[in-house]
């Protein structure tokens, strides 16, 4: 996974609350077999026209946020669907932070295994990101992890909450499975210590059909 | 009863860091798994234990003729994937010419492997459905799913409780499905984020295990990752005989264990909400999340009356999507389809209920389509042992075969463009079953009356005493 220390970049203000990792990402491509090349599906059904036209309407499309890599949202950003595809296409669009007033929890675990910097932050800072983003063509922002800070170009200075440990994780690009791995001895241990039975696995004298063909 | 499975599976701990904790069933599907297979074999890793993961196709299989070649090609490469990888691995597979095939939050009770006071996970939110028999059950991410093949464990930080007590006894007309979204209407869509949720009480003890399957199915609408109720002789009784389940004096020792796996009498919880469920009213959603909902006597919301701006906006939003205007009558909305299915309504009791709603009648002539969906083959062959897809064919449903259907839309079930269905599924999300489609939540009853009269109507005035 790819580290994170510090992140400068533009910023693009999506104004609505709940937004569900179906809108980020609908069900059709769902199907692909890859964890790469879904930036260009991201938020699909409202930035496209029919016949994939942009549709100008949508805040992504508008020049001004061309080239955006924060993503600044309202409460409950992420809800819905657990597919990871979500933050595959948030990450492959460019986008590296996401601030919001909160996060549903499986996107906000699924945005520490590929990369992205969730950052929560009270409704009225939010609220103030907004305005600023919206008063000022170009804002920028710059999430600094090691001093869990988010600053901009005009003096502001705001101060995020982030567990130490998913803070490491980020900073270092940390392999989970890789870690857990380390706990290898102690896994052995839980399983000889709870042997599942058999007769909670295997099916008992009944015949299943896994296949018909 | 979340700490106690909690510490019941508690391989590593450590201070400010997330607690490893061992998983006793990881089910897998299609649409999130073949990164974890690609990503466990671009490492060299191995699954661990094969013999703990079951797979199955559901999400993208088509529900009609199964003996016809697969058009979708990503769909075709999805199942390849999969059948690739479980021969690979050992994952036990159940393909979609299994007679045991279904939507996996289905057949994972059905077959008795979701058993009380496990931990299970899936790649999919819907996960928490499992709970319903006193298991921690919650959705992961693709990411997780690779982890949990690689190593039987997650790593994971402790949620918050929340118990939802649900007093009082249901009136009739008033299902499980009625319950959970009034659940939903009053605590809002990230009420429970962060939280594990306990359901109980009379209204929850009264339920069958589909109810309370159907309950714990959108604990995660309400922000919740798993939602559970305490396992019960209800419990017991539905699981005795069930392929996976032990036998004999090994499933009386199974229950005894079983047993202790609930919250203690004076169990704390961080927060509790209470709900009476002789007040609820069938619901209907009106909006674009589940919390967006009301009941059949209500009517749709003006964004004004709401004294939140973002949620004003969020309501005006809603309506604009859904086409409806400020204060029409829930009733007064006319529908283009029907759609029964999803893990969240389509076992055996939905479809009972649902057939027994419109035995002798027909399906309304200004209605597109009516679907019945069954949730797995083995619902399909009792349904069909049962006359039940008579019932609906008479009626003018179609009768499928099993899989998640239009629900999501990744198959060939799809709710085209502007067009408003009643839906028993569990998310009304814009374009949710098809992009510009407009989902109306309800549950089976709800759904099989519209059908019949074209519009929504209020159960609680037809003949309602042959359900349950």
């Amino acid at each position: 996974m790819k580290a994170f220390s510090t992140h400068a970049g533009l910023v693009m203000p999506l104004d609505r609350v709940n937004v569900d990792t179906d809108q980020m990402m609908p069900k059709q491509f769902c199907k692909l077999l890859t964890r790469e090349g879904y930036g260009r599906f991201l938020f699909y059904d409202w930035r496209y026209l029919p016949g994939e036209k942009p549709n100008p309407e949508f805040i992504l499309n508008w020049p001004r946020y061309h080239g955006a890599s924060i993503l600044l949202a309202r409460a409950n950003f992420g809800c819905g669907s657990s597919r990871e595809h979500a933050p595959w296409g948030v990450l492959d669009y460019g986008f590296r932070v996401v601030i919001a007033p909160s996060f549903a929890d499986i996107f906000y675990n699924n945005c520490f295994k590929n990369g992205i910097l969730p950052i929560t932050l009270p409704d009225e800072q939010v609220d103030d990101l907004f305005h600023r983003t919206e008063a000022n063509v170009g804002y920028r922002l710059t999430a600094d992890l090691p001093n869990q800070t988010v600053t901009d170009e005009l003096g502001l200075r705001l101060t995020f909450e982030i567990g130490a440990f998913r803070k490491e994780v980020l900073l270092k690009g940390l392999d989970d499975i890789g870690m857990t791995l380390q706990h290898e001895a102690e896994i052995t241990a839980f399983e000889k210590a709870h042997p599942i039975r058999a007769a909670m696995y295997e099916p008992v004298d009944v015949k299943l059909s896994q296949t018909a063909k | 009863m979340y700490e106690k499975i909690w510490e019941a599976h508690l391989v590593h701990e450590a201070p400010g860091q997330p607690s490893l904790i061992y998983i006793d069933r990881h089910f897998i599907h299609e649409g999130t798994s073949p990164q974890a297979f690609a990503g466990l074999k671009a490492a060299g890793r191995k699954v661990r234990r094969p013999d703990l993961a079951f797979a199955v196709m559901d999400h993208s299989v088509p529900t009609k003729d199964r003996d016809l070649p697969i058009l979708d090609k990503d769909a075709a490469s999805q199942f390849e994937a999969l059948t690739r990888n479980c021969r690979e691995t050992g994952v036990r597979l159940f393909d979609m010419n299994s007679r045991n095939q279904g939507i996996v939050h289905i057949i994972g009770p059905e077959l008795g492997i979701t058993q009380p006071g496990q931990t299970i996970v899936c790649g999919d939110s819907h996960t928490s459905t499992h709970g319903a028999f006193g298991a921690l059950a919650f959705g992961i991410g693709t990411s997780e799913v690779e982890h949990v093949l690689a190593t039987q464990c997650l790593s994971q930080f402790r949620s918050k409780t929340m118990r939802i007590r649900v007093n009082g006894q249901r009136p009739r007309g008033v299902m499980a499905k009625d319950l959970i979204l009034a659940i939903i209407g009053k605590i809002g869509v990230a009420g429970g984020v962060g939280h594990v949720f306990e359901y109980d009480g009379e209204g929850i003890r009264a339920l069958s295990m589909e109810g309370r399957m159907t309950v714990c199915n959108m604990s995660i609408e309400g922000g919740a990752r798993a939602g559970m109720i305490a396992p019960d002789e209800k419990t017991f009784a539905y699981m005795e005989g069930r392929p996976f389940v032990p036998r004999g004096r090994d499933f009386q020792a199974a229950v005894e264990c079983w047993k202790a796996m609930v919250s203690d009498p004076g169990a704390k919880f961080d927060s509790t909400v209470e709900i009476d469920a002789a007040e609820i009213a069938p619901q209907v959603t009106w909006g674009t999340n589940p919390g967006m909902v009301t009941s059949v006597t209500g009517r749709v919301p003006d964004p004004g009356s709401f004294s939140d701006p973002d949620e004003q906006k969020a309501t005006a939003r809603a309506l604009e999507y859904m086409a409806l205007e400020p204060d029409t009558p829930i009733v007064d909305i006319p529908l283009d389809r029907v759609f029964i299915g999803s893990c969240t309504n389509s076992r055996i009791e939905d479809l009972r209920a649902a057939a027994c709603i419109v035995k002798g009648k027909k399906v309304a002539r200004t209605l597109k389509q009516a679907l019945a969906v069954p949730g797995s083959r083995v619902v399909k062959a009792q349904a069909e042992k049962e006359g039940l897809d008579r019932v609906f064919l008479e009626a003018g449903f179609e009768w499928r075969d099993a899989g998640c259907s239009m629900c999501i839309g990744m198959n060939p079930d799809v709710l085209p463009s502007g067009e408003r269905c009643a839906s028993t599924s569990n998310r009304n999300f814009e374009g949710r079953q098809g992009k510009g489609g407009r989902t109306h939540l309800v549950s089976p009853i709800m759904a099989a009356a519209a059908a019949i009269a074209g519009h929504f109507v209020d159960i609680r005035e037809w003949d309602v005493d042959g359900v349950e």
